[in-house]
């Protein structure tokens, strides 16, 4: 619990000690924020360490009191799912703030600061466990985000920044409604409570069967809106290229590593579980337009001249799978959907900052002006093809795994009922072949054309200390991901059993046990 | 006796001292400091003396009122608004003084009047008779129309006052007929005698309907309510800065008290069992479509507001334009017309009142000769001034709504009593017109830190301004993370 509090609270206390360094400070500044970020990597690890992975329920749990009039309080605490979410941000992080180094390069201390209190909201997203308090570290990514697009971004940033900020407002604002309805019925018409609301996500995720299933699915509707523009998920997804491309790359990284998989997560964490019945209504629809999306944007991947809008791209296909996987409501596909929800985190975190270091050598992102690198920067090269193969899905790199779990889980789903979900997914993998290899190709083989990349450096010792981390991730979830997937496990599973209970009256797992002691909940 | 003393204390010393600080402006000659000071020590007592009242138990009944006469309330709700309010004076006559000093119009009537608009608003929340309501709202909307035109020499000024002026008294007319026909429908001034007959089925059911659309005329006036907004613009863009924030907040929050105040006596919600009369079912469907016609109205009002806003060039005439929105999101309180929804209405006056001076503060400083208030003046402002720029982005975020900001719990409490009260439509598009403003409210940020101006925008005299920039700042912050004791303290109020 100790630990949790301090890995959520630690990126923002250190946010504030920068607002107090002197801005000509640079080195200083640079080496606290990578400090705090590591030392926050640091902390969490122990709560890897202290996690039960037998418990399908909430551990670490804190609550306080913070409004009592709306019982909304400051509650936190994690499952499996959210324990490799909150890892994630805080081993990308901090290989984010090392690329910031170098491509960072005007209002260094406000940049920090922005990307700590960043660091902050994110990880207060995946933890919350209320509906109120989750809403505002949702809002508040959109503050830091919005100036790190806009004033460290490139040359369209300020129409890519509103474009984001918009986008997200229009989905969040609605999911607002939807959270007050949802505390007022749960408060007034279902529990009867004193204050007539509640937004304890605890309380009301139980109160599933009690919701009418119109009701449901306008609430339903309300939450996807704002998460599967998050994802984004195809025809929502207009603002991500734009704002992939126009971040600068450390803000790329994270944008892809982490803000994307908010959506995701939170459709799991609320969609299915507050309303599952909705959710098996629409599961049709949805993964209908996640397989579309898989497919639109490997296409539109093939054919853009920017590799930065390429890797991007390639983020529309891949969420594609995640959401496939959730969507699919088998255990198979809820454990795909979050290895591949890390898995992108990584492999297209390391994209953005392979892309990065290009464009570092030679301020420009286009594939014509390259050819050849692989002779100039042959170890760059290895590490911008793990990457890419990770992208692609190979077998024994990370990518696979999630893959082909999301399309098992949806080839077996009996809620989705059709194999045709998962023959046309696949070709995405296809497709993401071509695309990565021909790029990579382009980019990398041939003669060195462009005499302006005769002379390119190799990988700096910083390039390879951001770089070589994510590599040993990627290798080991893609030999042994039964680390991680073990993680999950047991709260997949009980979300799994909630599903069948209500499709087919009977739970499709055992559970073990959970002593009390393993509960640890303090008030 | 020596209660009803102490406790309508706020009142009596508003009324006194803004009379003496009109004095002490007679005899004090060219010496414009001592009225400064005075106004501001006066107000600071006015708070201190509500607070004493704020949290102490009230008897409603049994409690001597041989010198009020039952026409005022003590504590409670009144006493909380009545720090808002000096506090409100305060900050603005803190500001005013660099402000007027520039315009070379710092002329000691300035205090006065602020006090006297005060001193009305502070009648308003204390008022338990319509005449008392009356009363105040006049005397708050004369000291407006003067400070409206302070800046004499402006064409814009003179007229932005006579405007204000001529439609204000038309307004007022509505609002006194309507005061007449309920006083023929009930027989009677004092509102909880009104509460009283109405719920007993002892009033007249035609003239109640007549007297309670007059009286929505008057107040959706004085809160710029559509379809009454019109004035509010012009008025808001030629009145000086500082007062302009002053008049759109807590001249704002004070209608919106008055409107509380009668919806809790004219339009009860749930009237219990027992009353039941041969008049109760109409009664009933009255009150419900009141309440829709305040829905109605609330929602154009959001989104004319902002609509409007949009297209602006002058960053003191978006703030025009977006407070009539806020008027909008306010009236959501009275539409659910319930204890949430007062407190809604008394959290959300009381946020958006700090961020909305705070802003027009800032433009205040930046403007010069009424120039230098376009969006393009502002870019670059962060080079030069970066706490200005982070304090009026901070403010910008707070009014759009986004969390961690004060905007934001107050828009959920007031969302949270529409949807309790059967309005979600309302709370949709209350939404929707969120959804506008974020676009001109993060544009002036955008302005200020994406766009780099050479020359960057100098600023040359903060001074005492920096105090209500302070004060804002931490009653942003502070609603915005720590909100649960004011909304705790709101709903015990009501």
């Amino acid at each position: 619990m100790t630990a949790l509090l301090v890995t959520l609270f630690l990126p923002l206390l250190g946010a504030l000690l920068l607002l107090f360094f002197k801005s000509e400070n640079k080195g200083l500044i640079k080496n606290t924020a990578l400090g705090i970020s590591l030392l926050t990597f640091v902390v969490s690890v122990f709560l890897m360490l202290g996690f039960n992975s037998n418990n399908p329920g909430f551990q670490f749990i804190y609550e306080a009191v913070w409004i009592s009039a709306f019982d909304a309080g400051f509650r936190i605490g994690l499952d499996g799912m959210s324990l490799l979410l909150v890892m994630l941000t805080t081993f990308i992080t901090p290989i984010a703030i090392l690329s910031s180094f170098d491509s960072i390069k005007k209002r260094e201390k406000e940049y920090y600061v922005m990307v700590l209190i960043l660091q902050f909201a994110m990880t207060g997203v995946f933890v919350s466990l209320d509906l109120f308090l989750f809403y505002i570290f949702w809002e508040l990514i959109l503050i830091p985000m919005y100036f790190i697009i806009g004033i460290w971004g490139g040359k369209d940033r300020l129409y890519a920044t509103v474009k984001f900020f918009l986008f997200t407002v229009v989905g969040s604002l609605f999911m607002l409604i939807a959270v007050v309805w949802l505390g007022y019925y749960a408060g007034s018409e279902i529990l009867n409570l004193s204050n007539g609301f509640t937004t304890n996500y605890l309380v009301i995720k139980e109160l599933h069967d009690r919701i009418p299933v119109d009701l449901q699915e306008w609430m339903f509707l309300a939450f996807a809106l704002s998460f599967l523009i998050k994802v984004p998920l195809f025809p929502l997804h207009t603002w991500l290229p734009d704002a992939h491309t126009e971040a600068p790359t450390p803000g790329s990284v994270i944008l892809a590593g982490v803000l994307l998989k908010m959506g995701t997560y939170g459709l799991i964490r609320f969609n299915i579980e507050i309303f599952p019945v909705a959710s098996m209504n629409y599961s049709g629809i949805i993964s209908t337009l996640a397989v579309v999306g898989i497919i639109y944007g490997a296409l539109v991947a093939m054919v853009q001249t920017d590799i930065k809008r390429l890797v991007a791209y390639s983020s529309v296909s891949h969420l594609g799978f995640v959401v496939l996987g959730i969507f699919a409501m088998t255990a198979e596909g809820f454990q795909g959907a979050i290895i591949q929800m890390v898995n992108h985190g990584l492999s297209t975190g390391m994209l953005f900052l392979c892309v990065g270091m290009l464009y570092e050598r030679r301020h420009t992102r286009l594939i014509s002006e390259y050819g050849g690198i692989a002779k100039v920067m042959p170890n760059f090269a290895v590490m911008f093809a793990i990457a890419m193969f990770a992208s692609v899905g190979l077998p024994g790199l990370n990518g696979f795994i999630g893959e082909f779990l999301t399309l098992k889980g949806a080839f077996d789903s009996k809620i989705l009922g059709s194999y045709w979900y998962t023959i046309f997914g696949a070709t995405g993998v296809i497709f993401a072949a071509v695309y990565l290899l021909w790029m990579y190709q382009r980019v990398m083989f041939g003669t060195v054309d462009n005499p302006a990349n005769k002379n390119l450096p190799d990988l700096t010792s910083k390039e390879w200390a951001m770089l070589v981390p994510i590599v040993i991730f990627i290798v080991w979830i893609g030999i042994y991901p039964n680390t991680f997937l073990k993680i999950s496990d047991a709260s997949t599973k009980q979300l799994v059993n909630k599903i069948e209970m209500i499709k087919f009256n009977k739970p499709a797992y055992e559970l073990p046990e959970i002593k009390p002691a393993d509960k640890n909940i303090k008030k | 006796m020596s209660m009803e003393i102490i406790y309508g204390m706020p009142l009596f010393l508003i009324a006194a001292l803004s009379v003496i600080v009109l004095l002490v402006d007679a005899f004090t000659g060219k010496n414009k400091a001592v009225a400064y000071y005075f106004s501001i020590i006066s107000l600071l007592a006015v708070a201190v003396s509500a607070a004493i009242s704020l949290n102490t138990n009230i008897p409603k009944s049994g409690f001597d009122t041989t010198i009020t006469g039952n026409n005022i309330t003590f504590g409670g709700y009144a006493a909380f608004f009545d720090i808002i309010f000096s506090l409100a004076g305060v900050m603005t006559i803190f500001a005013s003084k660099p402000y007027m000093k520039r315009e070379f119009k710092e002329y000691k009537e300035y205090y006065s009047l602020v006090m006297f608009a005060v001193a009305g608003m502070i009648m308003v929340s204390h008022a338990n008779s319509m005449l008392m309501l009356f009363i105040g709202i006049e005397l708050m909307s004369f000291s407006f129309y003067v400070l409206a035109g302070f800046i004499r020499t402006r064409i814009t000024a003179v007229e932005s006052s006579l405007k204000y002026f001529l439609l204000g008294s038309f307004a007022s007319g509505f609002l006194v007929y309507g005061i007449a026909m309920i006083y023929g429908a009930t027989g009677s001034m004092i509102l909880p005698d009104i509460l009283n007959k109405i719920t007993t089925g002892n009033f007249d059911i035609t003239y109640l309907k007549v007297g309670f659309a007059l009286m929505l005329v008057g107040l959706a006036f004085k809160a710029a309510a559509f379809p009454f907004h019109q004035w509010a613009p012009d008025v808001y863009h030629g009145a000086p800065t500082v007062s302009t924030g002053f008049m759109s907040t807590a001249g704002k929050a004070a209608a919106l008290i008055a409107f509380v105040i009668v919806a809790k006596s004219v339009l009860p919600v749930n009237i219990s069992v027992e009353s039941v009369t041969s008049g109760s079912l109409e009664l009933s469907k009255f009150t419900d479509s009141a309440r829709m016609v305040i829905a109605v109205i609330s929602a154009i009002t959001m989104l004319i507001g902002n609509i409007s806003a949009l297209v602006q060039k002058n960053v003191k005439r978006m703030l025009a334009y977006s407070s009539v929105a806020h008027a909008g999101y306010l009236l959501m309180g009275i539409v659910a017309n319930n204890q949430d929804g007062w407190a809604g209405i008394m959290f959300y006056a009381t946020a958006y009142l700090f961020m909305q001076i705070g802003s027009f503060v800032i433009v205040g400083i930046i403007e010069q000769n009424n120039e230098r208030m376009n969006f393009d003046d502002y870019t670059g402002l962060r080079k030069n001034h970066p706490w200005i720029a982070a304090l009026m982005a901070i403010f910008m975020f707070s009014l759009a709504g986004i969390p961690p900001f004060a905007g934001f719990p107050g828009k959920y409490m007031l969302f949270v009593a529409a949807v309790e009260s059967g309005y979600t439509w309302l709370t949709i598009i209350a939404v929707i017109s969120s959804v506008i403003s974020m676009y001109f409210y993060i544009g002036l940020v955008l302005t200020m830190y994406f766009k780099d101006n050479e020359n960057g925008l100098i600023i040359t005299d903060i001074s005492s301004a920096k105090i209500p920039l302070a004060i804002s700042f931490v009653f942003v912050f502070l609603l915005g993370i720590l909100p649960g004791s004011l909304i705790d303290l709101a709903k015990s109020l009501f």
